[in-house]
């Protein structure tokens, strides 16, 4: 299990990568899932220029090993890695990795979605956008469905 | 020994307090501390946490304790 915080560009694909050679033995899993979720350039129909996501250091990392702690009981899979961004971030840069390892597919798949609605509730961080208009903090995160 | 308390986001900035000390006499709850500070009852609007745990307007504070406010999380 591992959850990092980023500030600066982060390449998902590559975190996920080194996180299977590194942790996972090869045939021990057989199912992995990922969430990658990028930032968009359009919120509540406005254009957005930049992104500020603030958290809270010491809290947010407790968090999300709670949450990772919490979907492994739940749903028993092999491994997860959270990655997340913090500070400055730009339209179409990554903001935040999901990946679950588990023998089968549904604990995977379940367990990824899982994590991440867990995230979107729970863990503190806070958005502001930059629009043309000015800065604005976002009120609520979307139901995501 | 006092109480450390933090705000952040949009609460930061409407209350102009990012962290600050608060002498415990007359607080009991996380909602005493709000009052304190405020001036105002605590809404759901407004989280907070105690030791970095969610806590409730009712939730005990002591003595050398974090507590933090802030608004509805919304990363991801």
């Amino acid at each position: 299990m591992a959850v990092k915080l980023v500030h600066g560009f982060f390449d998902p694909w590559r975190w996920l990568l080194d996180h299977q050679k590194t942790r996972l033995s090869p045939g021990s899993y057989g199912a992995t899932a990922s969430f990658v979720g990028t930032m968009r350039d359009f919120n509540e129909g406005d254009r957005v220029e930049e992104l500020f996501l603030e958290h809270y250091p010491g809290m947010t990392e407790r968090e999300l090993e709670k949450i990772v702690a919490e979907a492994r009981d739940q749903w028993r899979f092999l491994d997860a890695l959270i990655v997340h961004r913090v500070g400055e971030i730009r339209p179409g840069e990554p903001i935040v990795l999901v990946a679950v390892w588990s023998a089968h597919r549904g604990p995977a798949f379940d367990a990824c979605r899982g994590i991440m609605e867990a995230l979107k509730h729970r863990a503190p961080f806070w958005k502001k956008e930059r629009c043309a208009d000015g800065s604005r903090w976002v009120a609520r995160n979307t139901d995501g469905y | 020994m006092s109480i450390r308390v933090r705000m952040f986001a949009s609460l930061r900035e409407r209350w102009q307090i990012d962290q600050v000390e608060l002498k415990p006499e007359g607080i009991a709850t996380v909602a005493d501390v709000w009052r304190a500070l405020t001036g105002e009852t605590m809404t759901d609007r407004v989280l907070a946490a105690v030791n970095m745990e969610y806590a409730r307007p009712e939730t005990p504070v002591h003595e050398g304790d974090e507590v933090a406010f802030f608004p509805p999380v919304t990363g991801g």
